[in-house]
């Protein structure tokens, strides 16, 4: 098929940016979309211009590298990472937009390359069991429920990618951090730090600069792991007890 | 040079208590005056790191990732084994450690396995602790299944999602070492170079990749925590980046490099379609446990399909021929991983072959959902059947997949001794990187037991025992062996660069991908690889002569970092090419055509090979020299595999 | 700073403050709307005028109202905030976007949908309780008591078709910030679980439809009524 793809391309932070217009040719629906842009980026380097530069790596949906908005959504059409979406998602002659992550939190890199260390920092506030190696219990000395296991399960999955971010109006980090502190929150393991961590992650995740939820769900639908809403309600739970309950005045 | 592999005296399950009791001691007042390099941060590197710093250690730890979490380890499905023996089936170190010097087919040293079969019920209850959500019984206690053909069931496993769940909690006790302010982190950096002084590693050079800045770092030891090397077949179920750079610099400055042919080819993944592809998927190796393996019994039905005449399910039963049911009647579809890649290998080399390429055979669901119902293959499989569907756009609950071995993993890496030093002093190689515990061919859901292991339990002691032994003086960056380095890394961004040729990096490395993949994959031969040993030669000096590099040294420049890479490939591609030359005999992912059984099967040599092939670099253009590493079995007997 | 006033200026402590306030709106949008039934009885409005007589007196009620015009401020001006701060957050917007796939439109505007209905609501107070309150009303007795008579500034204002009209719209766009806000003020408290949330979205939806209907009802009977 052919295509037409607008790109935004910016060539360092301080950069002003803007978009720029490709013709490309001869896509199969077979090819993955970051094969797609390894092709056009193939034909710019035979034209001699720099390549479009986009964060990738494992290119099996799991390690939460790629990003991309692409025709107004995180990750595409489909709910999957940009890695998973395949070709067959668009026909001939389609226009395809494609933009980087969206947030002042997010400082933008290169053409498509953001900077998503706001998120290690939170996870550091506290995204952690404050466990040495070694000297712990035997695992099986610490039951837990099958259920609360399972979601903890679907909470930790998340692969950190930002697409929740991406794709809320107000560019919340709320899903992201939320999915972290309700994994620990619903396992014994994380009883101990519960209210310190739930209050620093937050104090973090708005020191990066992340806007409020308007509970509109955009960054669950988004998400390519479906993790769900009731882990921001938990965090909200869990931050408001713990700040009307801790020590820390 | 001797290679001493310092394995300690002792009976087996003694040598590592009484190593640990005679390995010196850091004073912990001392220890915040020692600095540790970690490169990488994978389960080897996050934990390794973690751990160091929760010592007192002060750690640098460095990434070409965005961040430390998107290691490759994340990729990881199946499972991680451990000796706990919780289903009380009989399982236990010994047996542990037996299963996998066997699986190894016995190509691996003794004490390092059995050092990893006793850490490995330490692991989990580290994991457990950090919060890993492992699967669980409804009683609230773990879940176990048996993974890889394994006869009892010690895989611990997070749905299929392990590796992501294990990677998670090591960089989350990362995470709190760097809030703690005891290590540093340093994403998208590259390593370029180990500096040596005075014989000993006390550095590196990195390139950020960002700014293109090329930087020095000092330190009192050096881990390599760098992953394996299977993209240099282009195509591979490795991430994108995963590369030989890290570890290959480090065989030029002096390190060994063990075994480097030793490669495993998994059987399940999902073939290539084209041109284009960029990267295999790998679908979990239980779906032969339910999927039976078959293709056409004669070419023109074969063609038939390729040509789209005749669709999968069109082809009666009589015609159908289940290679592996045929002829391994006992093991079936559950034989090894390099069994049944080579087997499927073998019917498409008939022209048997069911895709477009011709280089892909069924796997079919149809008996299992006529049995189990589609209800219960879908809560086994959901997940899988669903990312092929996403992948081929192929619906396999009505139609068979289509599957194709892939490079998967490499068991060869830096060649260590019992500490898991390289043979370069303060050097070290942990997880994929190193060579030590997997021989020829790794069983499944022992990766990530490997990595944590040497992160967690074994490097934080070895370590402290080299450094108590030697200086407690920093090396200031502005010495004059960084200086030098540094100088050399940016004249080789440069020379990159310059060349300005017509061929992109790409092209140089599916080219090296293809040479790699038809001479020294699933099976090889002296003719084969001789071949490949000019062919490489020369794709090395057109490369050096005609990459196109595009943009400059000092910005994010993808095109330069691959060229990076793809240039160490193309050098590590010979010496891969070398160690299967060299290696005159069949064992697990080394399968050379010259050295099997009347029935096809792998036939070891074990009066001659029975030893670890280290191979030391001599310099630019020279061949590199081959030292030996007799391996000895005291506690194993050795015996042919059979699956019949 | 503070713990409280830390709490207040993070953005999950903000996000409380517009919950608080919303259900108490809704807590008053209920009695609101109940004793405005009182407007159906046909009684010549004078059970409507006992009641605005005891709504403005009771010493427990004008507790509740001071509460309810905290409540609005509090609402509006944390709104303000919030809004600015999300701005904020999101200084370039995409070039091309598609969040209707993603959520409601609603959900997405309920600064719009509350800017509109405080407009409405300064129409609406200035009309009615500011009269009330300081405006020039006539007198009715009932039993030898004089009240103020409301009803007839009721009646006579819904005479006026565009003012019908005004509140019939107005109460269209409350039922769509209701629809989004009642279930979502749950959501921000923590108040989800898989037994109650579905029971919440439910009663929040009927909510959202029922009480801007029942109001809107009210100018559209009077000025039905008068027409005969």
């Amino acid at each position: 098929m052919d295509l037409t793809l607008k790109i935004w391309r910016q060539k360092n932070r301080a950069d002003k940016g803007g978009f720029k217009e490709y013709k490309i040719g001869g896509i199969s629906a077979d090819m993955s979309f970051l094969e797609m842009l390894d092709v056009l980026n193939e034909d710019l380097s035979e034209k001699g211009e720099d390549p479009v530069h986009f964060d990738h790596d494992c290119r099996e949906g799991i390690c939460g590298m790629c990003s991309l908005h692409i025709n107004g959504k995180p990750h595409g059409p489909q709910q999957t990472t940009t890695c998973q979406l395949h070709m067959r998602s668009f026909k001939d002659g389609d226009t395809i937009s494609i933009e980087p992550w969206r947030a002042s939190a997010f400082p933008i890199l290169k053409d498509l390359v953001v900077d998503r260390s706001a998120f290690d920092r939170i996870i550091q506030a506290g995204g952690y069991v404050s466990v040495n190696t070694g000297g712990v219990p035997d695992a099986n000395e610490i039951p837990i429920p099958k259920v609360m296991a399972d979601e903890a399960f679907d909470a930790a999955t998340c692969i950190g990618c930002g697409a929740c971010v991406a794709a809320c109006k107000n560019a919340s980090a709320m899903l992201f951090t939320s999915a972290k502190i309700s994994q620990l929150a619903m396992l014994p393991q994380g009883q101990v730090e519960r209210k310190d961590r739930a209050e620093k992650m937050v104090a973090q995740m708005d020191a990066e600069g992340f806007g409020a939820c308007t509970n509109t769900g955009a960054c669950s639908a988004e998400c390519p792991k479906g993790i769900s809403l009731t882990n921001i309600a938990r965090m909200n739970r869990e931050y408001f007890s713990a700040v009307v309950s801790s020590n820390n005045v | 040079m001797i290679l001493d592999s310092k394995i300690p005296a002792g009976p087996l399950a003694e040598k590592w208590t009484k190593h640990k009791f005679n390995m010196k001691l850091v004073n912990p007042a001392n220890k915040r005056k020692y600095d540790i390099i970690v490169v990488g941060t994978g389960l080897a590197g996050a934990s390794a790191a973690a751990s160091l710093a929760e010592l007192g250690y002060n750690v640098k730890a460095f990434c070409f990732q965005d961040s430390p979490r998107r290691a490759h380890s994340i990729a990881a499905q199946g499972g991680i084994n451990a000796a706990k023996n919780y289903q009380n089936d009989g399982d236990s170190i010994y047996r542990l450690f037996y299963d996998t010097v066997k699986g190894g087919d016995y190509r691996a040293r003794e004490a390092n396995v059995y050092r990893l079969a006793e850490v490995s019920v330490n692991i989990i209850d580290q994991c457990v602790a950090q919060g890993v959500p492992f699967a669980r019984e409804y009683g609230g206690l773990l879940a176990n299944r048996s993974f890889g053909g394994a006869q009892v069931s010690r895989t611990f496993y997070a749905r299929g999602q392990t590796g992501q769940q294990l990677l998670l909690g090591a960089y989350s006790a990362l995470s709190r070492q760097v809030a703690n302010g005891k290590v540093k982190l340093y994403p998208r950096t590259e390593m370029m170079d180990v500096v040596k002084i005075d014989g000993k590693a006390r550095g590196i050079i990195t390139r950020n990749l960002v700014t293109g800045a090329i930087e020095s770092h000092s330190a009192h030891a050096v881990l390599l925590c760098t992953g394996g090397y299977g993209n240099v077949f282009f195509l591979s179920t490795n991430a994108m980046g995963s590369n030989v750079t890290a570890a290959w610099r480090a065989h030029k400055k002096g390190a060994y490099f063990a075994n480097p042919c030793f490669t495993q080819i998994h059987p399940t993944c999902i073939p290539v379609s084209g041109d284009h592809q960029s990267k295999l998927t790998l679908m979990s190796e239980s779906l032969r446990n339910d999927g039976r393996v078959w293709v056409p019994a004669t070419v023109e039905l074969s063609e038939k399909l390729r040509k789209g005449e005749i669709k999968a399910n069109d082809i009666k039963e009589d015609d159908r021929d289940y290679f592996l049911e045929r002829k391994y009647p006992s093991f079936g579809n559950l034989v090894p991983r390099d069994v049944a890649s080579r087997n499927a290998k073998y019917v498409c080399d008939e022209g048997r072959g069911v895709n477009e390429t011709g280089e892909a055979v069924f796997l079919d669901f149809r008996d299992a959902i006529q049995r189990d119902g589609e209800d219960t293959i879908r809560s086994k499989y959901g997940n899988l059947f669903d990312m092929y569907q996403q992948i081929t756009g192929d619906n396999p609950y009505q139609g068979p997949m289509m599957i194709y071995p892939a490079v998967h993993y490499t068991m060869g890496g830096l060649w260590v001794d019992y500490n898991l030093m390289t043979t370069v002093p303060g050097l070290y190689a942990l997880g994929e990187a190193n060579f030590s515990d997997h021989g020829a061919n790794r069983l499944g859901a022992s990766a990530l037991m490997q990595g944590l292991a040497d992160g967690y339990f074994v490097i934080p002691y070895t370590v402290g025992d080299y450094l108590a032994q030697n200086t407690i003086e920093r090396i200031s960056e502005d010495h004059p062996e960084f200086q030098r380095a540094e100088a050399e890394i940016k004249e080789r961004v440069e020379k990159l660069i310059r060349i300005k040729g017509e061929k992109s990096v790409d092209h140089f490395h599916k080219r090296l991908g293809k040479i790699m993949w038809n001479y020294c994959g699933m099976a090889r031969n002296s003719d084969g690889l001789s071949k490949a040993k000019t062919m490489i030669k020369e794709l090395k000096e057109e490369f050096w002569t005609n990459v196109r590099v595009l943009g400059s040294a000092e910005e994010l420049n993808l095109s330069l970092e691959k060229a990076n890479r793809v240039a160490d490939f193309i050098e590590l591609g010979e010496l891969m090419i070398d160690d299967a030359l060299a290696r005159e005999e069949s064992c697990g992912g080394h399968f050379r055509e010259e050295y099997q059984t009347e029935e096809g099967e792998a036939l070891r040599d074990d009066e001659n090979f029975a030893y670890v092939a280290a191979w030391k670099y001599l310099g630019e253009g020279k061949e590199e020299e081959l030292n030996k590493e007799p391996l000895e079995f005291e506690n194993v007997k050795l015996t042919q595999r059979s699956y019949k | 700073m503070s713990w409280v006033t830390k709490t207040l200026n993070s953005t999950l402590g903000r996000k409380l403050v517009m919950a608080l306030t919303g259900l108490f709106l809704i807590l008053f949008l209920t009695g609101h709307v109940s004793g405005n039934l009182l407007l159906f009885k046909g009684d010549g409005g004078r059970a409507f005028n006992e009641y605005a007589k005891f709504m403005t007196t009771n010493p427990a009620i004008l507790i509740l109202s001071y509460l309810t015009y905290i409540s609005i401020l509090g609402h509006v001006v944390y709104s303000i905030l919030l809004t600015s701060y999300n701005k904020k957050a999101r200084p370039i917007n995409y070039a091309v976007n598609r969040p209707e796939t993603n959520s409601s439109w609603s959900s997405r505007n309920m600064g719009i949908l509350g800017t509109i209905i405080l407009v409405f609501l300064v129409v609406h107070l200035q009309g009615f309780w500011a009269k009330m309150h300081w405006g020039d009303i006539p007198y009715v007795t009932y039993d030898g008591q004089e009240y103020k008579d409301l009803y007839s500034v009721v009646v006579f204002a819904f005479r006026q078709e565009w003012l019908v009209a005004l509140y019939v719209i107005a109460m269209g766009f409350l039922a769509f910030h209701l629809s989004h806000g009642f279930a979502s003020a749950f959501q921000t408290l923590g108040l989800n679980h898989r037994k109650y949330s579905p029971a919440i979205e439910m009663i929040g939806k009927i909510y959202a439809i029922g009480v801007p209907i029942i109001f809107a009802s009210m100018p559209v009977y009077l000025y039905f009524t008068s027409l005969k």
